[in-house]
């Protein structure tokens, strides 16, 4: 059952009835007692009533009398008595004449309940041994039972005609009492997929506050979530766009033009525009594997030295083409780091080729990677022309590109290096160096599975106390 | 036609610049917001052609610093975001047309020349001047019903000639509409052309303003 109104509907008359159910059996047992009592003491009156009247009569007289001139007969449940004179001796004196033959009780006072023609009696005895005499007053059961039952009826009834109307009202409540909830399911179910905005928090009652507070802020999330997947696919468009339309102006000039030098220079430039587009769509789509939200990366240990030689190599056409070297600079002991190996390549890879491209040829770009304060880090320096301040505040913001990088850049590289390095729990820092050119600083914290008898700190002295919470928290 | 191109990417901003030139426009191209703002404001562009995002700005920023300082030159603009509400952002900065990336050069051309014609308040593409007419699309021109070849640069001097309406063109801005920065001008190239096409269309077609110009002769009207 998952509607809220079924349910409360249900619970509140599974509720009232039950504690209906458990007021008549209370009134009804209780009634009976009540009536039980009242008709018991009724037969004591009488039959002390009978005696007192006997004491004062002799016995003869007594036996010899008209019955009915005692005993009045009347309708309904005011005949219902029945009365019986014995002499101790066990003679009848007298009797009522709706008695039966048969006595009702036995010699002994108090009450007793006895059958006489499959008829069940309860009657009362007393002895009066001034006058002689024993005087059972009796009623038939089945007259009791019908008495209480008629009470009891009289009692149900109105109950039972309440019922429903407490159903009614139930019902009515209940609808009532979720109105806003059904509100706030109209407000929404009315909506179109694209319609984000809040809900109104005013006038809600405050059962549903924390409901629609959460609602708008993930609605505020969600909506914050498609903006930046709309611009970011606005520029991912833009820039897979402008090199295309780049290609195919190109071709349009190789296939209109007479001019062998005109075609062959518009054919080059469609190869680059080509391979330009496969670089970006490269990017693009690493950063869009950095960006899928899973917790887990799969962890290797390696020597930081390993990652930076294979990217080097990788680059080797690059460095050859521009005419720019790549150095490394590696401090010794080369301690092994436990991370992902392939979210660091990226990274160092997208921090090397900036390097190399920023670099005019002739220039060198050294790679250095070392140990300090329990971190692992690789610097990429270049002689390059640096960056200025707004560029660098904007260097990570994806698709930017300084004015040095529009010739090449996709404007995403080191937007992929800051997302690889926040993913592997390290950091990023690039700063213009004093001399001349610029220096991009990659670090990660140590291996924690790194032993003590090969530590992280490269000069192998004492603990950091870094180095001791990593391990601490790793164990 | 001389038309401005200002794009940051260098393989399509080469395209351009050659297709227009092989489609008859006399092409200068820039890659950044600062140096299209320099150069607009120091040659008298027939056409701007304008990409939303360069490195130091927004292109339509740039338009819109053009319109506020009544600057009508026309605008064409060059977008990837061919989304509606981009469309209508560029046409209410004040573009006078656009194009999505990818796009076809011959279709940019044709836009180059529509919203220049409209620029200059013609309602035809082709221009008449007395029994002369030149269609801009098809670099054709015909004297009485009969066509006359033309190379390129002559075809441009008639062209800008044709569109004074028989006002005077200054040489100077004969040379503006048909060079680029990059190409060297030789000191007498406009009286070259001027005297190949008055051999074309005849001696009086043209008429020399000493001192001043050249514009075309009224009694071609007759």
């Amino acid at each position: 059952m998952n509607s809220i109104r079924a349910r409360l509907i249900v619970a509140l008359i599974a509720a009232v009835g039950a504690v209906w159910i458990a007021g008549v059996l209370w009134s009804y047992h209780s009634t009976q007692a009540q009536i039980e009592k009242v008709l018991d003491s009724r037969l004591m009156e009488s039959a002390r009533m009978v005696s007192s009247m006997m004491g004062e009569r002799p016995t003869t007289f007594a036996a010899s009398s008209n019955r009915s001139s005692i005993f009045q007969e009347g309708e309904g449940y005011s005949r219902q008595l029945t009365c019986q004179i014995w002499t101790l001796e066990g003679d009848l004196v007298s009797s009522s004449d709706n008695a039966p033959p048969e006595s009702l009780a036995g010699s002994t006072e108090g009450f007793v309940e006895r059958e006489i023609d499959g008829e069940l009696w309860r009657s009362y005895t007393l002895i009066n041994h001034d006058a002689g005499i024993r005087v059972t007053v009796g009623d038939k059961v089945d007259f009791r039972n019908n008495l209480i039952a008629d009470v009891i009826k009289g009692l149900l009834l109105p109950l039972l005609l309440i019922m429903p109307v407490i159903g009614g009202l139930i019902w009515w409540s209940v609808s009532r009492g979720l109105k806003p909830l059904k509100k706030m399911a109209d407000a929404l179910s009315g909506r179109d997929a694209s319609n984000l905005q809040p809900l109104h928090a005013a006038g809600v009652p405050t059962e549903l506050v924390p409901p629609v507070t959460a609602l708008n802020a993930l609605l505020e999330r969600v909506e914050r979530a498609r903006t930046h997947e709309r611009s970011f696919t606005a520029y991912a468009a833009h820039e897979l766009k402008t090199p295309l339309a780049g290609v195919k102006t190109q071709a349009q000039i190789a296939l209109a033009s007479k001019n062998e030098q005109i075609r062959e220079k518009a054919l080059s430039q469609i190869l680059r525009g080509v391979d330009r587009t496969d670089h970006l769509v490269r990017q693009l789509l690493d950063l869009a594997r950095i960006d899928i939200p899973e917790t887990e990366v799969p962890v290797s240990t390696f020597p930081l030295s390993n990652v930076a030689r294979e990217v080097t190599e990788d680059l080797l056409p690059l460095q050859t083409h521009r005419g720019v070297v790549v150095d490394l600079d590696i401090e010794q002991p080369d301690p092994p780091i436990s991370t992902n190996s392939e979210l660091l390549r990226l990274a160092l890879r997208n921090v090397i080729e900036n390097a190399i491209l920023v670099s005019s040829p002739g220039q060198k770009v050294t790679v250095k990677l070392g140990a300090k304060e329990g971190k692992m880090y690789a610097a990429v320096v270049d002689e390059g022309p640096g960056m200025s301040a707004d560029e660098l505040s904007n260097a990570t913001t994806r698709f930017y590109r300084g004015k040095n990088g529009a010739e090449r850049g996709s404007g995403l590289g080191l937007s992929i290096v800051e997302a690889a390095m926040a993913k592997l729990g390290g950091s990023l820092t690039m700063q213009n160096r004093p001399q001349a050119g610029f220096e991009v600083e990659l670090s990660l914290f140590c291996s924690p599975a790194v032993t003590p008898s090969a530590p992280c700190t490269a000069s192998g002295g004492h603990h950091h106390p870094q180095t001791e919470k990593l391990d601490a928290t790793a164990s | 036609m001389r038309i401005l191109i200002v794009e940051d990417d260098s393989i399509l901003r080469d395209g351009i610049s050659v297709g227009l030139e092989l489609a008859g426009f006399t092409t200068d191209a820039v890659s950044t917001v600062e140096d299209g703002r320099a150069a607009s404001s120091t040659t008298p562009y027939d056409a701007i052609v304008l990409d939303l995002m360069l490195p130091d700005g927004s292109g339509l920023d740039l338009l819109r610093e053009w319109r506020k300082s009544e600057q009508t030159k026309p605008v064409l603009l060059l977008t990837a975001r061919d989304q509606v509400e981009q469309r209508i952002a560029g046409l209410d900065a004040g573009a006078d047309d656009y194009v999505g990336k990818p796009f076809d050069l011959d279709e940019l051309a044709a836009r180059l020349r529509a919203i220049i014609r409209r620029a200059e308040g013609r309602g035809s593409s082709e221009i008449v001047w007395g029994d002369l007419a030149l269609d801009p699309a098809r670099m054709r021109v015909r004297k009485s019903n009969i066509d006359v070849e033309l190379t390129r640069r002559e075809f441009g001097v008639l062209r800008l000639l044709m569109s004074r309406a028989g006002g005077i063109v200054e040489k100077s801005a004969i040379e503006d509409a048909l060079y680029g920065w990059q190409e060297e001008v030789e000191s007498n190239a406009v009286e070259v052309h001027i005297h190949h096409l008055r051999h074309k269309l005849g001696r009086e077609s043209i008429e020399t303003v000493r001192g001043v110009g050249y514009r075309l002769a009224t009694k071609a009207l007759q």
